[in-house]
C-alpha cells in the first residue's frame, strides 16, 4: 500500500433491530457488521469476499452512507464522513460512487441512457446542454456503448450493457473511489469478462480505487490487489492477494478457497468440505464465530474471540491457532 | 453395446408467442448411458433448461412445444406420451432437482409429507411405509435429526438443507435418471461443495444416471464424465470431460473457457478473453453456424451452411460442429 489511504474504516458496526409484533418492539439484533476496520489506498482494489449474509454489502452501503452506521468511523481522504449532513454527503458522493449488482433494478426504466448518465453531471457541473451531451456521449463511448445508446431505454440493453451503463453513471463525476457491489454476479461468464476488463482498464486509466464486493473467488483473484475475507460481520483475514491465495492462515479462508470448483478435471486437491450452515447473525456463536464449522476448533475458540494477529506486514488474521 | 438409457434425437422445442417463434432448442441430439453423469453447459438462453423441461415434458402449456425429434428413455419415446403416462414416469423413474428449492417445494406441506407423497403415489405403499421411506431418505441426504425434521416446513430449512430435501425427494423412488438443473447455483460455495459431494456419493450408492445442467465450468469439471456444450439452442461440442478441458475444439468453447476469471492455474493474463458481441436472437432462423457472427475464424461458409458434427482427430468421442475445426485445432 502506497501513500495516504483514500478510505479508512475503523471499528465499523451496523446492528439492525429486528422488530416484531403490533408494537414493533425490538426483539433481537442482527449484527450485520460488527467491528470492521480496513484502509484502502488511492488506485488500489480491495476485494471484500464472503458468503451471503456475511455483511459485505452492508459495509459497501455504510461507506457511501446509504445507511448509517451504529458506531465506528469512516474517513474519506482524511475527512471523517461518518456524521456529515445529508447535503454535505450528497456533495461528497461526487468522489465516492457505487455500482450495484443488479443492473435491472438499479436503472430507472423510464429514463433514457443519456438522462441516466447525464443526471449526476447536471446536478453538480454547471455545463451547458451541448457540453453536457458531449460529455455523456464521451462516457457512453468509453464504457463501450455505441452512439445510438444515448436515446435508448434500459430495457433495450442486454445485462452486460446495462452494467456498462451503471459504470458510466458512476464515472460521470470522475470519482476517486467506486464501491462495486457484486457487479458481475448477474452476468454470464463471457459477458463478465467484458465488464471486468472494462473495470480494469478504467482503473489503470483514471487511477480509480475500487472496493470490490464479491462472493466469487475467481473474480476476486483476478481483480484484487488486496483481499479481506468476511464471516458473520467480521473480517477474519486480510492480506495482499498473493499472500491470501498462496498462504491463507484462517481456516475459513482455506475452506473457501478449496471449495471453489476449478474448471480443470485433472486438478486433484484436498477439499475441505465444511459441515453445517452459516449460523444466524441474530444469534452468532460465542467466541470465534467460525468455531461451529471449524474442523480445528478447541475449547478456547468457543469462549474468546481471537484478536487479529499479524502474519506479515500486510497480512492479518483472527484465529487462535497456528495452522 | 446396449441402447443408452436416454437418447435425445434431433430435438427441437419452439416457443410460440405474439411476437413470433423462438427456437429455444434447435436440433439437439445427445445420449446418456446408465450410471453416467453428463453435463449440459452453456450461458443464459442457450436452451439448456428448455432441454430439461422438454425431456420432462414440463414446458409451459400452449407456449412451448416439442416440434420435432425423439426422446427415447428406456426405449420409450417420451415426446409422444400423454400427460397421465408422463406423470407415472416423472418423479418415479426420472427424478428432478431444480435451481431454486424454495419455489419447487410446497410451502404449506411438511417436507415429510411431500417426500412421502411421491412414494405413496408411485409405489402404492401405505402411508406408514411411505413415511418411513421419507425418513430414510432424509437420513441418506444427511439431514440431522431426520425423524423430527420430517414434520418441519420448507421455510424452516436453510437453502442448502432445502436442496438436500429436494435431492431426497428426487431419489425417493429410486429413479434410473436424475435431471438436475443448476442444482447448486443458488448456494454459497461452501454449501455448494457439500451438496455436490453429497450428489456424487448418492450417485455411487444408487447408481442413478445424472443429466447435470449448469453454467459453471468448474462444477462440470468436477462432477461430469461427459459434457455437451450448447450455444443458441444447439449443441456445438460434445466430449469426455478431460478431453474437453484439455483440448476444447469449438471456438465458442474455447472462448468460454478463456473468459473464466481464475488465478492459479497457469500464468494469468492481465486481461480476460472476451467473446465480442452478443448471443443471436432466436427469433430469426439461423442458416449457418449460430456462433459465426462472434467467431474470429468465421468464413462465408460458416454464415450460410449449418456445420455437421465432426470428430476431433484421435479422439473419436470428442465431436464439434465447426466448419473450420481442423484450422482451429492447429492453434
Amino acid at each position: 500500500m502506497s501513500g495516504a489511504p483514500i478510505l479508512e474504516v475503523s471499528d465499523l458496526k451496523k446492528h439492525f433491530q429486528v422488530r416484531r409484533g403490533f408494537w414493533r418492539r425490538a426483539v433481537a439484533e442482527v449484527k450485520a457488521v460488527d467491528g470492521v476496520s480496513f484502509a484502502l489506498a488511492a488506485g488500489e482494489t480491495l476485494c471484500l469476499v464472503g458468503e451471503s449474509g456475511c455483511g459485505k454489502s452492508t459495509v459497501g452501503r455504510l461507506i457511501l452512507r446509504l445507511i448509517d452506521a451504529t458506531s465506528g468511523t469512516i474517513r474519506f481522504k482524511g475527512e471523517n464522513i461518518t456524521a456529515l449532513s445529508r447535503e454535505a454527503m450528497r456533495h461528497k458522493r461526487q468522489a465516492l460512487q457505487i455500482v450495484f449488482q443488479d443492473p435491472y433494478a438499479s436503472l430507472n426504466p423510464r429514463l433514457t441512457a443519456g438522462t441516466i448518465v447525464g443526471e449526476p453531471v447536471e446536478n453538480f457541473d454547471a455545463l451547458g446542454r451541448a457540453q453536457r451531451e458531449a460529455r455523456v456521449k464521451g462516457l457512453l463511448a468509453r464504457v463501450g456503448l455505441g452512439a445510438d445508446a444515448f436515446h435508448k431505454y434500459p430495457f433495450e440493453f442486454s445485462g452486460g450493457q446495462r452494467q456498462r451503463l451503471g459504470i458510466a453513471r458512476a464515472l460521470a463525476l470522475s470519482p476517486a473511489l467506486i464501491v462495486a457491489d457484486e457487479p458481475v454476479s448477474a452476468l454470464d461468464v463471457s459477458v463478465q469478462a467484458q465488464v471486468l476488463n472494462l473495470m480494469m482498464d478504467l482503473k489503470d486509466e483514471l487511477g480509480l480505487a475500487y472496493l470490490f464486493i464479491s462472493h466469487d473467488l475467481g473474480v476476486v483473484e483476478h481483480m484484487a490487489d488486496r483481499v479481506a475475507v468476511m464471516y458473520l460481520g467480521r473480517i477474519v483475514e486480510i492480506a495482499a492477494k498473493e499472500d491470501l491465495f498462496t498462504s491463507p492462515r484462517h481456516p475459513y479462508t482455506r475452506a473457501l478457497i478449496s471449495a471453489a470448483p476449478l474448471p480443470d478435471p485433472s486438478a486433484k486437491r484436498e477439499r475441505i468440505v465444511l459441515e453445517g450452515d452459516v449460523p444466524s447473525p441474530m444469534t452468532p456463536p460465542t467466541g470465534c464465530h467460525f468455531h461451529t464449522r471449524c474442523p480445528f476448533a478447541v475449547a478456547r475458540c468457543r469462549e474468546e474471540y481471537p484478536a487479529p494477529r499479524a502474519a506479515g506486514p500486510q497480512h492479518h488474521f483472527a484465529c487462535h491457532l497456528d495452522l | 453395446m446396449t441402447a443408452p438409457l436416454l437418447e435425445v434425437r434431433d430435438l427441437s422445442t419452439h416457443f410460440f408467442n405474439q411476437d413470433g417463434i423462438t427456437r429455444a432448442v434447435d436440433g439437439l441430439s445427445f445420449h446418456l448411458e446408465a450410471q453416467e453423469t453428463v453435463g449440459i453447459v452453456g450461458e443464459s438462453g442457450c436452451g439448456k433448461t428448455v432441454t430439461a423441461l422438454s425431456i420432462l415434458k414440463l414446458l409451459p402449456p400452449r407456449l412451448g412445444r416439442i416440434i420435432g425429434g425423439r426422446i427415447l428413455f428406456e426405449g420409450l419415446d417420451l415426446a409422444g406420451l400423454s400427460e397421465p403416462q408422463m406423470r407415472a414416469i416423472r418423479g418415479n423413474r426420472i427424478g428432478m432437482i431444480f435451481q431454486e428449492p424454495m419455489t419447487s417445494l410446497n410451502p404449506v406441506l411438511s417436507i415429510g409429507h411431500q417426500i412421502a407423497e411421491a412414494v405413496r403415489i408411485h409405489k402404492g405403499v401405505s402411508a406408514d411405509r411411505a413415511r418411513a421411506r421419507a425418513r430414510q431418505m432424509l437420513d441418506l441426504v444427511k439431514i440431522p435429526d431426520a425423524g423430527q425434521r420430517l414434520d418441519d416446513y420448507p421455510h424452516q430449512f436453510s437453502g442448502g438443507m432445502r436442496q438436500r430435501v429436494m435431492i431426497a425427494m428426487a431419489l425417493a423412488c429410486d429413479p434410473k435418471m436424475l435431471i438436475a438443473d443448476e442444482p447448486t447455483t443458488a448456494l454459497d460455495v461452501t454449501i455448494q461443495a457439500q451438496v455436490l459431494k453429497l450428489m456424487l456419493e448418492l450417485k455411487a450408492k444408487t447408481g442413478a444416471a445424472i443429466v447435470l445442467i449448469t453454467h459453471d465450468l468448474g462444477v462440470v469439471a468436477e462432477t461430469c464424465q461427459r459434457v455437451v456444450v450448447m450455444y443458441a439452442g444447439r449443441k456445438v461440442e460434445e466430449a469426455p470431460v478431460r478431453q474437453l478441458f484439455a483440448r476444447p475444439a469449438h471456438p465458442y468453447t474455447r472462448g468460454l473457457m478463456a473468459s473464466v476469471a481464475r488465478g492459479k492455474a497457469g500464468a494469468r493474463a492481465k486481461r480476460l478473453n472476451e467473446i465480442p458481441g452478443m448471443v443471436p436472437s432466436l427469433r430469426e432462423p439461423i442458416p449457418g453456424c449460430a456462433f459465426a457472427p462472434r467467431c474470429q475464424f468465421a468464413i462465408d461458409r460458416c454464415r450460410n451452411e449449418r456445420p455437421q458434427f465432426e470428430a476431433v482427430a484421435g479422439e473419436p468421442a470428442h465431436q464439434a460442429a465447426c466448419h473450420r475445426l481442423s484450422e482451429v485445432l492447429k492453434l
